[in-house]
């Protein structure tokens, strides 16, 4: 493309054949993409199409891309046909996950702060802690929690999973908010410093302005992953406390016509993940990459 | 890139050139990071240990008076039944395919969209979103929707063509199981992929354009080994969350058909079979296949790291 442009500035007519055909083979590759894009989309947005269909259309082969639309699936999921309410874990996920993000932001802060600002002493080693706890499976730790909340009466508690979310998140919050806070220009901290600034004043006039949008980002992708989580809250809950991803476990085995409302139950629970993912779309890669790429 | 790494450095060189700070004044630098490494080494560091112990018993929940040391009889017990070879077989071979084609998937939609076109925020977007589904339910959404023999949108689709009607899941379960995290994963590699590319050095690229290197050169000779780093980084962590998944293989198969991977056995063998010295002895092998893993990663993100903080 480059090259053209300087050749065009040059004036040299006769490049407008060789300008037109990249000029189609970019177009061309546009159209790839935007194919792509649909294909990937595509079977969400027949779930959507098929949540507001009726039991009876939705279950049709061929597939009735044009039937008529109605809230029914979505009735049917918050029980209107005397199945059980997912209210309870709705409220569930949304307590465990929004608490667990607290917690995880009032212990990550000052840690970050510690390994940024005014680092500790091989702070790269302590960053590097946190992301090896990461990297162990979950899976090879639960037996033991299971077994310690059997013996406390911590079984089937939302408390235990926020806890557990908790630390799950912790690493990744610590190592992008060490990230973030690290940008805050230290040139700044101490010329506040020598105004005569103290701690909670530079935090709150200085680190914050520049931090928050990170933070806020931290807070979306902890969020997420506490969402989704299914396989603590699958052992570690029954009735009380059971989460929303449990709760449509219970649409594994089929139960006759119920594609409607599998397609309603699983647009719902993941309504808050589309959501949060979207805002923090610009941070996600950051998040997901524990930091390493910016 | 330079202003966010700058502060490293400074960082970094006030924390050397700092006076030699007394006890007092070195333990309120480190009291902010304190409750968190505690908070971390408790609940996430003791769990290992007590499944490390666990895993030297012969206990099954069931009969818990019957309970003894058993040395390292867990461990051969697992590594002889076929059951549980069939596991860790089927972990790997999950693991490998999914991470492998969703990133070259990964790798052809970050080039797509590495280039100016209309409306490339939308498609963007378009191709997040399979990532941002409850992974249950995208599950359930494969299981269902799309591979259900009767009236899924797969054979819906193939009837309009006058196609054969399979049943997906019966026929080819692990595949079946393997497309939907592909799916899922692929705009995750995408993602890496498209931030490295966006890292190049435009300068470096033009010059190379002015002195004639071909489209299929600059990706060979200078994309790809850029990018290599990058490809690492979305293979390794992508191992990472797959190895350990347990979400797909719950919801899609039950487990059946050969489709249990470690994660799933481990939560079988003392779910449900409360075997508990054996799932900590499956367990602790998973942990040793997650830091084999897990130490190729580390030096990859740390390399990226040092990389980012010596830049500035």
């Amino acid at each position: 493309m480059s090259t053209l442009t300087v050749v065009r500035k040059g004036g040299v007519p006769n490049n407008s054949v060789r300008d037109n055909g990249v000029r189609s083979r970019g177009a061309a590759l546009g159209l790839l993409a935007w194919l792509a894009g649909i294909v990937f989309f595509l079977p969400i947005a027949w779930m959507a199409l098929t949540s507001f269909h009726s039991e009876e259309d939705a279950a049709t082969n061929p597939p009735s891309f044009a039937a008529a639309l109605t809230l029914d699936g979505y009735r049917d999921f918050f029980g209107a046909g005397g199945g059980a309410s997912p209210w309870p874990a709705l409220i569930n996920s949304a307590t465990a996950s929004v608490v667990s993000t607290l917690f995880v932001l009032l212990l990550a802060l000052p840690a970050a702060y510690a390994l940024s600002i005014r680092p500790v002493k091989k702070w790269t080693d302590v960053l590097f802690f946190f992301l090896s706890t990461k990297m162990l499976p979950a899976v090879a730790g639960l037996l033991p929690i299971y077994l310690f909340a059997k013996n406390t009466g911590l079984l089937d508690n939302i408390w235990l999973l926020i806890i557990l979310y908790t630390s799950m998140n912790l690493p990744i919050a610590v190592w992008m908010m060490q990230s973030f806070l690290a940008e805050v220009p230290v040139a700044i901290i101490e010329a506040a410093q020598i105004d005569g600034a103290r701690l909670p004043t530079v935090l709150a006039r200085v680190v914050a302005p520049v931090a928050v949008p990170g933070i806020a980002a931290t807070a979306l992708i902890c969020f997420i992953f506490s969402w989704n989580e299914l396989l603590f809250a699958r052992v570690l809950t029954g009735t009380v406390a059971q989460t929303a991803p449990v709760f449509l476990t219970g649409f594994i085995t089929s139960q006759g016509l119920f594609l409607a409302k599998v397609c309603a139950a699983s647009l719902v629970i993941s309504l808050p993940v589309l959501a949060a993912g979207f805002a923090a779309q610009d941070k996600l890669v950051q998040g997901l990459s524990l930091g390493a790429v910016k | 890139m330079t202003t966010t790494t700058a502060p490293h450095v400074s960082a970094a060189r006030r924390a050397r050139t700092a006076k030699p700070p007394g006890r007092l004044r070195a333990w309120a630098t480190r009291a902010p990071l304190l409750p968190a490494l505690v908070f971390m080494i408790v609940v996430t560091q003791l769990p290992f240990v007590a499944t490390l112990v666990i895993s030297l018993f012969d206990w099954n929940a069931l009969y818990p008076d019957a309970r003894r040391f058993a040395g390292l009889a867990n461990y051969g017990e697992v590594l002889t039944d076929p059951e549980l070879r069939n596991s860790v077989l089927t972990t790997v071979l999950l693991t490998v395919t999914v991470v492998l084609a969703s990133l070259v998937l990964g790798l052809g939609l970050a080039l797509l969209l590495d280039r100016k076109f209309r409306g490339r925020g939308l498609v963007r977007t378009l191709l997040i979103a399979p990532f941002l589904l409850v992974p249950v339910a995208a599950a359930l959404l494969w299981k269902h929707v799309l591979y259900n023999p009767e009236y899924g949108l797969f054979n819906g689709l193939l009837h309009l063509v006058g196609g054969p009607q399979p049943d997906w899941i019966s026929s080819t379960p692990l595949l079946a199981i393997e497309a939907s995290l592909v799916w899922q994963w692929t705009p995750f590699m995408m993602l890496i992929l498209l931030a490295g590319l966006q890292s190049r050095s435009h300068d470096v690229l033009e010059a190379a354009r002015m002195d004639g290197a071909s489209n299929w050169q600059i990706f060979r000779y200078m994309t790809l080994p850029h990018l290599r780093r990058y490809l690492e980084l979305g293979a390794l962590l992508g191992s990472i969350y797959i190895v350990q998944n347990f979400d797909a293989v719950f919801t899609i198969t039950q487990g059946g058909l050969g489709t249990a991977n470690l994660p799933y056995t481990v939560y079988q063998t003392f779910y449900a079979a409360h075997e508990n010295g054996l799932a900590s002895a499956a367990g602790v092998l998973v942990v040793i296949g997650s830091i084999v893993i897990a130490t190729f990663a580390l030096r990859v993100v740390s390399s990226l790291f040092r990389e980012e903080v010596s830049r500035a």
